[in-house]
């Protein structure tokens, strides 16, 4: 008896010893790698644009939000400057399903202390939510945010009277890509009116071609791509007031200004001469990817394709994207030469706890510091509405044309109509009408009824 | 005692290592002979120690959830005020969600039934063949295959490409088509014959689940049942109808239910093939994107709770077989 429970002893010991053993292997290495990402780095910065936010040694400031690799490196390489001259350490969390967990870590109590939301309506629809969560922004990022950005992008991150998102990137949606060299062997020239536009599609109909191609299929998000033409045609036949007042549900969905615009999107998406070039028939635009959907202008199949500036990413290796080059983009012009509306997107900063640190972190993202580093370390696709970034600093011609319209006050801004409407239209219904408008033949007026009749009550 | 909390240098971190394997030990130690010695333990204490975690755990991962859910499905968008039935009577009433009722019931009516005949025709027909384990791995290997995966692949085999100078086809099955000197087809686009595309990635995935349990059920049947049939005269498919069907009878049962169950569920490959568009849409997918995405908890629970009505008869149904050939013992 006795020799057995020694032998017995023993065994447990040794396999508790072995456990023991890995279990410190796993847990050793986990702390090393957040401290002192990327010190080289620190050589160059020059820390007195840093002072004001103090020393915050030791402290961390957590953020959440929807951008992946490979821009979340872009992203986490331009705290690089805060995080050696302050001392603080910033960790940056990338989620595909941000949209649906911000809210689920809310609930939950377990907020990150910064996040980055890209819909001025889910930042309305937090805030409304958990109004004990959300941190109106303290007084540096305000004076900040009044500071660099035009009163209109303050107003996308204001709430009922409080500021409680700053911008941090900005896109332009309002562009038409194109093979600056096909058009040139064809003789066309780039549009400068709605018309021209249209009589241009019609000449490459003539011609043999097929002008337009398009793609809304982005799995469960699939339909966005076309909210995005309709806002933009919207502000083009209705104009930037009518626009507001359809956004804010101040009119119907279905008011008939909207049912025109809707028919004037029609008539390039659903005019089966001018679709979808290299791609199929109509319905087509429904099943392609967007960030397929405009490929076809390098294989000739398809002369133009109205996409923002991030579409540049998708061009792929060896594409130069210039004016010169393989691919370029031209405004979308509006209906006469001095109607200049400009639709556009962006993330807001918003804050979920008032620590110091955190609070110095929001004002540091809302500042021209940041601004210049982020356009430092990005090679192309980004740019912001901060009015202290230096236009130098973009790296890619597209970017410098989107800043430039951004900051040219001949052109009317308006954000995203759809990321400003509730969830339930502006990530619902809005998106799905629109699939069905073009994979089923959906009756336009039918469409905007029935994204009407989703609209929440309250 | 700072270090212990925060190790830096590696002798720290050598002793904490040291320290915690010590303790590790010392608790095993404590467990371990304690075991020996006690000899005489109230039954209630065994009980507890035994029955209570799993308990605990359901209670708190399951029920309290599932009568959370419940609750909220009578509430409203963010789960503060009482509607009532309101969002029961959207989820029935509204046209969109009236599709995605539909939808469900195709899957489940034509998924178990499907995947069940396709396993059991497979089984029978390899049963004692050859190259019997050959072929039978090679319909079990989709079972191998995660949902999101499958929904993947045969994303690729649905693909569409207009049939068109310059340009080529990149779907397995437009191609062919394309070869036969037909049209492409838009397979996950066209209603109502997307909604059966998407049902043939869920047969494929279960046929090798049903094929497996029925062909070990089919080798139970006993050589003497078997031989007195042929003795009778019994061959081919009057064998199958009234010897190997009535003899795995509890199999089928149980492989039916279970992937009605599962089919019920699905969610994955609807998600990542057409995400509800095109009217695909099943319950769980509307279910995740009412509560998720658009954040309207109240609707999302109604509907999760319909799921939930709509699998316990099947539970109830599978539970009573499995009592009746259990007594049949």
């Amino acid at each position: 008896m006795s020799s057995t429970r020694t032998r017995r002893t023993r065994a447990a010991l040794a396999g508790g010893l072995g456990l023991a053993l890995a279990l410190s292997a796993c847990s050793g290495g986990g702390d090393e790698g957040g401290g002192d990402g990327g010190g080289d780095a620190a050589a160059d910065v020059d820390c007195a644009a840093y002072e004001e936010y103090g020393d915050l040694s030791g402290k961390t400031v957590s953020v959440y939000a929807s951008i992946v690799e490979p821009e979340a490196k872009q992203q986490t390489d331009s705290y690089i400057p805060f995080e050696e001259c302050t001392g603080a350490t910033i960790e940056y969390e990338g989620s595909r399903e941000f949209e649906a967990q911000l809210p689920v870590r809310l609930r939950a109590g377990n907020p990150p202390d910064i996040a980055y939301i890209p819909q001025p309506g889910f930042l309305k629809s937090i805030v409304a939510d958990f109004p004990d969560s959300v941190v109106p922004a303290p007084e540096g990022v305000v004076a900040n945010a009044n500071e660099y950005y035009t009163e209109g992008w303050v107003n996308y991150g204001t709430v009922d009277g409080t500021l409680y998102a700053t911008p941090l990137g900005a896109n332009v949606k309002s562009f038409v890509w194109y093979s600056p060299s096909a058009f040139e062997s064809a003789g066309y020239e780039i549009p400068t009116t709605w018309d021209d536009l249209i009589s241009l599609s019609e000449q490459i109909v003539e011609d043999g071609g097929i002008p337009w191609c398009a793609g809304i299929g982005s799995g469960e998000a699939t339909g966005w791509p076309a909210t995005d033409f309709l806002e933009d045609v919207v502000l083009r036949t209705a104009g930037p007031e009518v626009y507001d007042q359809w956004v804010n549900h101040e009119i119907p969905f279905d008011d008939p200004q909207i049912v025109e615009a809707l028919g004037t999107a029609g008539e390039i998406l659903k005019n089966p001469e001018f679709v979808n070039g290299g791609l199929g028939d109509v319905t087509s635009i429904a099943s392609t990817e967007w960030v397929d959907a405009g490929l076809p202008i390098l294989d000739g199949t398809c002369w133009m394709h109205r996409a923002a500036n991030f579409y540049q990413a998708n061009w792929g290796e060896g594409v130069t994207v210039a004016e010169d080059g393989d691919v370029f983009a031209f405004y979308l012009p509006g209906e006469s030469e001095d109607d200049k509306p400009l639709l556009g997107g962006g993330e807001f900063v918003t804050a979920f706890a008032d620590r110091p640190e955190v609070a110095a972190f929001h004002a540091y993202l809302s500042s021209p510091e940041w601004a210049n580093a982020k356009a430092e370390v990005t090679g192309q696709g980004w740019i912001s509405a901060n009015s202290g970034l230096d236009p130098e600093l973009l790296q890619s011609p597209i970017d410098q044309l989107s800043f430039d319209l951004l900051t040219d006050e001949s052109y009317t801004f308006r954000f995203d109509g759809s990321d400003q409407m509730p969830g339930a239209v502006g990530t619902g219904a809005f998106w799905t009408e629109l699939t069905a408008w073009i994979a089923n033949d959906k009756a336009d007026d039918q469409v905007l009824a029935d994204i009407e009749a989703a609209w929440p009550a309250s | 005692m700072d270090w212990l909390v925060n190790a830096d240098t590696t002798a720290e971190k050598l002793v904490l290592m040291l320290v915690a394997i010590g303790l590790f030990v010392l608790v095993m130690a404590v467990i371990l002979l304690g075991v020996d010695r006690v000899k005489r333990v109230p039954q209630w204490v065994v009980v507890v120690a035994f029955v209570g975690p799993a308990m605990a755990a359901i209670a708190f991962g399951l029920v309290y959830p599932g009568l959370r859910t419940i609750r909220d499905s009578f509430y409203d968008r963010t789960s503060s005020n009482p509607v009532g039935l309101d969002n029961y009577v959207a989820a029935f009433t509204q046209d969109a969600f009236q599709v995605v009722l539909r939808n469900t019931l195709l899957w489940v009516v034509l998924v178990p039934l499907l995947a069940t005949f396709v396993g059991l025709v497979y089984a029978v027909l390899v049963d004692r063949t050859r190259f019997e384990q050959f072929a039978k791995t090679l319909v079990f290997l989709p079972m191998a295959i995660s949902m999101v995966g499958a929904g993947i692949i045969w994303k690729f085999v649905y693909e569409y490409r207009p049939d068109q100078q310059g340009v080529a086809q990149i779907g397995l099955l437009n191609q062919l088509l394309v070869w036969l000197g037909i049209e492409p087809q838009q397979f996950l686009l066209n209603q109502p014959f997307n909604n059966f595309f998407l049902i043939a990635v869920m047969i494929w995935i279960q046929a090798g689940f049903a094929m497996t349990v029925l062909s070990a059920a089919i080798k139970a049947i006993p050589d003497d049942i078997i031989e007195a049939a042929r003795l009778d005269g019994l061959h081919g498919v009057g064998m199958f109808r009234y010897i190997t069907v009535p003899s795995i009878r509890p199999a089928l049962v149980v492989v039916v239910t279970t992937i009605a169950m599962g089919t019920l569920k699905v969610f994955d490959i609807v998600r990542t093939m057409t995400g509800g568009n095109f009217g695909t849409s099943v319950v769980a997918n509307e279910f995740y994107n009412q509560s998720f995405r658009i954040s309207n908890l109240g609707l999302g629970a109604a509907l999760a709770v319909i799921l939930f009505v709509l699998v316990i008869p099947l539970i109830v149904y599978n539970v009573r077989q499995l009592r009746l050939s259990e007594d049949i013992r």
